[in-house]
Order: C-alpha cells, then sequence, then structure tokens
C-alpha cells in the first residue's frame, strides 16, 4: 500500500516566487491494485510518482509504503525493491537486453549466472522472443523495448511497480497489445500499481482507480471509471475525459440492417450486440 | 630510397621510442582528464574556469614549455620527463573538453533511469555513465593521440631521441630523403595508433557499432553514440 500524506511539492521559481507542483494530495494506493494518475502536462503526476521512490522529495507532507515513511529508508536500498518503467523504456543503451533485465537483481548481489537465468524466463513472461537476449536495446523496435522495460521493472520481484507513461512513445497498435499485456500480467501478478499517463481511454482500461488532476498538482475527481464517466465532478473532468459536448454519449440506430453506435456527430463508432430487440445474437 | 634501405634499423628504434615518448603522455593526460572533465561536467560554475584554463595550456609555444617546466617541477631540461611532460599538458587541452563533453551527451532518461534502478553515484559513474561518454571521449582521444605523436618530434631540440632526429639530422647533413623518410614514419607511426584505437573502441564499445542498424529509434539511443 502506497500512501500520500498532504503532500505538497513547490519550486522556487527565480522572482516570480514559486511554482506549485503538487498540491495538497491525499492518496492511497490499495495493495495489488493499479491507480492511474490521469492529467496533461504541468499537473504533476509524474513529481508524485517520483515521490514514491525518492527520486522527488517532497515539500512537506510524506509518503508511506506499507505505513513506513520513505524518508526513512535508504535511497539507493528503496529504489532496488521497487520496480521503474518510464517512457522510451530508458533501457542502458550500452548493456544486452538480457543484462537490461537483469540490472536490479545484480545491483542487490544476486550472481549474474542466477539473475540471466531469471532475466530469460522474464522475456517469456513479457512475451519477448528468447534470441534477442543478446541484442543492444536499438537493435529492438518501440515496442520491444518497451517490454524490455517491463521485464526488467519486475526483475527483482517488488512488489510496487512505478509506470510513468509507459506506453506513450510508441504507436497506438502496439500501445493496444502492450495495454492487454500489462492487464494479462496483472491478473496473475497483482502487483500494486502507480500509473501515470495523460491518455484517458489508457486510464480507464487500466486503473482500478483513475485519480484525476488539474494544473498545478490538485486532485480534482478520483474514483473507479464507470464512477467517473457517470458522474464527472465538475466541467474540466467532464471536458477532459470528452464527456462535454456528449462525445462519450452514444445512441443506438438501425443502419443497412445492424444496430450501431453512433456518437453525437453521428458517426458509427461500434456495433451493438446482444442488445434488448437484436434477438439473443 | 636507398638511404631509407640502409637506415631502416634506425628508423624502427626511433619510432619505437617515438611511439614511447607519445603514448606515455595521452594515457597521462586522459587519467588527468578523466577527473577534470567530469567536474566540470558536474559543476557548471567549474566549466568555464576549466575549459578556459585548459584551453590556453594548448596556445603555450612548446619551445616556451619545455624550458619553463625544468623550472616549475625541478626536472632536467634535457630529459625525457621533460618532453612527456610538456606533451601531457597538449593532450590534457584536448581531452578535458572531450571528457566534459562526453559526459554532457549522455541521455538524461537513461542516468534518471540507472537512478530509478537503484545505481549509487559511484557505480552510475563507473558503469553507466562513463561507457556511455565512451564514443565522444574516444574521438577526443583520437585527436589527442594523433596531435601527441606530431608534436613529439620536438623532443630532438632538447637532445630527446624519436623520429624528430630524422629531421635536424637530415637538416644538418642536406639529406632531403632522411627528412622525408621521418615525416612518413610519424605519419605512419599516428595511423597506427589511430587505427588502434579505433580498434580498441569497436572492442570496449561493441553497442556502438548495434546502434548503426536501429529500427526506427529516435531519442536515446542515437544521441548517447
Amino acid at each position: 500500500m502506497i500512501e500520500f500524506r498532504s503532500v505538497r511539492k513547490t519550486y522556487a521559481d527565480g522572482r516570480r516566487g514559486e511554482t506549485i507542483a503538487v498540491d495538497g494530495v491525499d492518496l492511497v494506493v490499495p495493495s495489488h491494485r493499479t491507480v492511474v494518475l490521469l492529467g496533461s502536462s504541468g499537473s504533476g503526476k509524474t513529481t508524485l510518482l517520483r515521490m514514491v521512490n525518492r527520486m522527488v522529495e517532497p515539500t512537506s507532507g510524506a509518503v508511506l509504503i506499507d505505513d513506513e515513511d520513505v524518508r526513512e529508508k535508504d535511497p539507493v536500498a528503496l529504489r532496488r525493491g521497487i520496480g521503474y518503467v518510464m517512457q522510451q523504456a530508458g533501457l542502458l543503451p550500452h548493456v544486452r537486453v538480457i543484462d537490461n533485465i537483469a540490472t536490479v537483481p545484480v545491483l542487490r548481489g544476486t550472481p549474474r549466472r542466477e539473475a540471466r537465468e531469471r532475466a530469460r524466463a522474464l522475456m517469456d513472461t513479457v512475451g519477448l522472443d528468447a534470441r534477442l537476449a543478446d541484442r543492444y536495446p536499438a537493435q529492438l523496435s518501440g515496442g520491444q523495448q518497451q517490454r524490455v522495460g517491463v521485464a526488467r521493472a519486475l526483475a527483482a520481484d517488488p512488489l510496487i511497480l512505478l509506470m510513468d507513461e509507459p506506453f506513450g512513445a510508441v504507436d497506438p497498435i502496439v500501445r493496444r497489445e502492450l495495454q492487454q499485456e500489462l492487464l494479462r500480467l496483472q491478473r496473475t501478478l497483482g502487483k500494486t500499481i502507480l500509473f501515470v499517463t495523460h491518455d484517458v481511454d489508457e486510464a480507464f482500461l487500466l486503473g482500478d482507480e483513475v485519480v484525476i488532476l488539474a494544473q498545478g498538482g490538485r486532485v480534482v475527481q478520483r474514483g473507479t471509471p464507470d464512477e467517473i464517466v457517470a458522474a464527472p465532478a465538475d466541467d474540466f473532468v467532464a471536458d477532459f475525459i470528452g464527456a462535454a459536448g456528449g462525445r462519450r454519449e452514444l445512441r443506438v440506430e438501425r443502419r443497412s440492417g445492424a444496430l450501431v453506435a453512433v456518437d453525437a456527430a453521428g458517426r458509427v463508432q461500434g456495433v451493438v450486440r446482444g442488445a434488448p430487440g437484436e434477438g439473443g445474437a | 630510397m636507398s638511404w631509407v634501405v640502409d637506415n631502416a634499423g634506425l628508423i624502427g628504434s626511433l619510432a619505437l621510442e617515438h611511439v614511447r615518448h607519445s603514448l606515455l603522455p595521452v594515457v597521462w593526460g586522459l587519467a588527468l582528464s578523466l577527473p577534470l572533465g567530469w567536474i566540470a561536467h558536474r559543476w557548471r560554475l567549474a566549466r568555464g574556469p576549466i575549459v578556459l584554463l585548459t584551453g590556453v595550456l594548448y596556445t603555450l609555444p612548446s619551445l616556451a614549455l619545455l624550458p619553463l617546466l625544468p623550472v616549475l617541477f625541478g626536472i632536467s631540461a634535457l630529459s625525457e620527463l621533460n618532453l612527456m611532460l610538456a606533451l601531457t599538458i597538449y593532450a590534457v587541452a584536448i581531452l578535458v573538453r572531450a571528457v566534459a563533453d562526453g559526459f554532457d551527451a549522455v541521455d538524461p532518461d537513461v542516468r534518471r533511469a540507472a537512478v530509478a534502478m537503484g545505481f549509487g553515484g559511484a557505480r552510475r559513474l563507473w558503469t553507466v555513465e562513463l561507457p556511455l561518454a565512451g564514443p565522444v571521449i574516444l574521438a577526443g582521444l583520437r585527436v589527442a593521440a594523433v596531435s601527441t605523436v606530431s608534436l613529439a618530434t620536438v623532443g630532438i631540440l632538447i637532445g630527446v631521441t624519436n623520429l624528430g632526429y630524422l629531421f635536424t639530422n637530415g637538416f644538418q647533413r642536406r639529406i632531403v630523403e632522411e627528412i622525408l623518410a621521418g615525416v612518413v614514419a610519424v605519419a605512419v607511426v599516428a595511423l597506427v595508433v589511430d587505427l588502434l584505437l579505433v580498434l580498441a573502441g569497436r572492442l570496449l564499445l561493441p553497442w556502438t557499432r548495434a546502434s548503426g542498424a536501429a529500427p526506427a529509434r529516435a531519442a536515446s539511443a542515437g544521441t548517447a553514440a
């Protein structure tokens, strides 16, 4: 369980005083759950994420992992116990795939042979061809690199995964693939995941709970995706998730002999199956 | 050509001396430049003075440096050490900048990822930042090595015998072939040293060749190489 208690982060900003990055956030990430921090740039979501492994220290307030203040832990040891996946994967370009994955276990003192064996097993887990083991990151596609990033984060079997827009830099098809893969992994692994994204659909797909942040690091709404779509807290949320202007409102019409869902602009968004009157198809 | 054939043994032994006189200063220069360049990279305030000072060093005429160093360090003016110290100073002038630029070129995302993985400061420096700064440092090292090989010939002016001997001796005895032989021999030594450095780079920095065949990777891999 990760807990943010009245966390605030300000940066000195020359003559103009200070910039508020995170403004009094209280938040609990329950164990074995995925909580998504959703917001545009400047909403402090990455800053919040980095407070968990002490890459950023809060100006005031505290971050606790299983009721222990992270400030009382050695940052290096703390980070070795937390999986971290970032945009562009952040792989070490001079290290082969297999050793990239084995990085954290080796840092923790696992013999290299053993760490590599586990890394090989993890390649399989995240759907990477074993033949890629001896390649360098630059020789992989963006999607493959991202899978290596996920495998590396899982290598030391951490309880917590921090994911900072991990699928932001890959094309939409690969992104969907990776999202499904993460859902599949999470069903078996049950990690405590804090996930940062600016992609609304990604947030609603992956999050057990979604926290919407506004400029200046304020929480404007939190809840399950259903709750947020059904009842946006204010106009900002409604606009951000696309509920404003009817963009998330669909109505059913019959076109060319099929029942379809049509959006406010009249574009067909999908086919309706199993609706009342469709005859149980 | 007959002079070269008759004196092949002399040229060979002078070339060996020459390699020794020029390679040790490059190694010493690198050893000094690594910490200096890292400091220049790490602390913005230190960078200006360090780069400026080492840049000024490079403008010192060797004819002034060779009689000055003995006064400063209390060594014999007519010693190998004097020549090699002077050459070390010139190597530092080139290498400090290369080392600082090399560390600057490390992708901040990769550095951040290394922090997030739990690399401690020293370990990150040796196993992540230094190797990734390698290609730029190597480029500087090649320039420093070739220029040192060329510069080492001034040793003959303080009685340190290497390929520079062929210039003064050929000049005094009016043997043009000997002077030309010296020029060619220096060039050959420089080329061989350069080639060895390139090979060492391939051995020590194998990933730099791998990134050539990169399929669609924009940011991090490209900038480091």
